[in-house]
């Protein structure tokens, strides 16, 4: 039971921390329809952790709710992996973040459908539609920009190494995933996707044998969570309860 | 003025024939009937569940969407109503009536098709020929996957050049 609550709350956060981080987006997209569609894979997540917390609490129980979840947590007990909480860079780094983190959930809902848990099977299932979106948005983009001028190309090739050492906490499992999935399966669907997409791309592929980060999924984070956490918290701490 | 429903007397058509009243908040033409989202109504004795599925997992007219759902089973007398929420079976634009796919097309929105193909993940994959709902038009263009709300994405007329709002299979 508890490493069913938290591998929910891993999951849940994932996706919070990432739709936080998009929404910072809003206003400043390079075009309006690509503004509009950060906004919306933002809003997927946030329904995607919605679920997710909801069956947490649920589990939990003693007045825990969604939203006691999300605002009243410290960074420690977040349990996201660090790739979702670094900060968005330019347009570059942020599509090759989308394109990393939805081709692991499009592979990672997968197996979650076929879950003996009914309702983690049923939220898989439900996000896997939405996350199908994400990752053609996200692999065109990286097409589109590996391939396209001097310039995209330059900034794509300088955001690999940024976010590369990242990925590896994907599919590097913490006591309360086990059970859940099959990482090595994951991992190996996630390799060949990234290979297709960037071979397509012209872009490089780095070694999948260097040193990765990792600690997130403990709750051992970069310095950037908490400067996400308190600016998404910040009401409901000041104000405890507070609604619209 | 709210009537005093006999308890009695709901039967669970007539708490469909309600629903038939209730809206989409962002696409008013819209009956929730119409967009497949209700999935079953159970009466027992005086006791109204109506079981619901979201669109999209943020979709965020769901709950008002519930709310607007009691509000109008209120008006009808009926007091004991609960209105649940199910992701499983994942809803699907095919579950869309006729006739909310002719009303989507005269408001303007292209409605979904019913062969999905957009639901596949491969980048650069064959685009689907979406008819222009002012000119009726095939020879169309997608602007962008993503549109005002999280069911539609944009598209332009190549010949009469509208732009407008597909409602994307799903």
């Amino acid at each position: 039971m508890k490493n069913t609550i938290n591998y929910l709350l891993h999951l849940a956060d994932n996706s919070l921390i990432m739709a936080q981080r998009l929404s910072e987006w809003c206003g400043h997209g390079p075009i309006l329809e690509q503004d509009i569609a950060l906004s919306n894979i933002a809003l997927d997540y946030v329904g995607q952790a919605r679920n997710l917390y909801q069956y947490a609490a649920e589990l939990k129980g003693e007045g825990t709710t969604e939203d006691s979840l999300a605002y009243l947590r410290n960074d420690r007990e977040y349990l996201n992996c660090l790739l979702v909480e670094l900060p968005n860079g330019d347009w570059a780094q942020t599509v090759l973040k989308i394109f990393f983190f939805s081709s692991y959930q499009y592979y990672l809902y997968q197996q979650l459908r076929q879950n003996g848990d009914e309702r983690i099977a049923a939220i898989a299932e439900k996000s896997l539609k939405e996350v199908s979106y994400h990752l053609k948005w996200s692999s065109e983009w990286v097409i589109r920009l590996g391939d396209g001028t001097a310039e995209s190309k330059r900034r794509m090739e300088m955001a690999i190494p940024e976010l590369w050492s990242f990925t590896g906490e994907l599919f590097e499992p913490v006591e309360y995933e086990s059970g859940f999935t099959d990482p090595a399966q994951l991992k190996d669907s996630w390799n060949k996707k990234v290979e297709t997409i960037f071979h397509e791309a012209t872009l490089p592929v780095p070694a999948v044998t260097t040193w990765f980060q990792s600690g997130g999924k403990s709750g051992i984070h970069t310095e950037h969570l908490g400067y996400i956490l308190a600016e998404m918290q910040v009401l409901q701490r000041e104000h405890p309860g507070a609604t619209w | 003025m709210v009537k005093m429903g006999n308890p009695e007397s709901i039967s669970a058509e007539k708490v469909w024939s309600v629903l038939e009243t209730v809206t989409d908040p962002e696409v008013p033409v819209l009956t929730i009937i119409d967009l497949g989202i209700v999935r079953e109504v159970k009466v027992e004795d005086s006791r109204v569940e109506v079981i619901i599925t979201p669109t999209y997992s943020g979709c965020p007219a769901m709950d008002v969407i519930s709310m607007n759902i009691r509000l109008a089973l209120l008006q009808e007398g009926i007091r004991d109503i609960s209105v649940k929420q199910v992701l499983s079976p994942a809803w699907t634009t095919d579950w869309m009536t006729k006739a909310g796919r002719d009303k989507l097309q005269a408001y303007g929105i292209a409605p979904p098709q019913y062969k999905q193909v957009v639901c596949e993940p491969d980048a650069f994959a064959k685009e689907e020929a979406i008819q222009c709902p002012r000119c009726q038009s095939y020879n169309t263009r997608l602007v962008s996957q993503f549109g005002s709300t999280a069911c539609k994405a944009l598209y332009q007329c190549n010949d009469c050049h509208e732009p407008f709002d597909y409602f994307k299979c799903h």
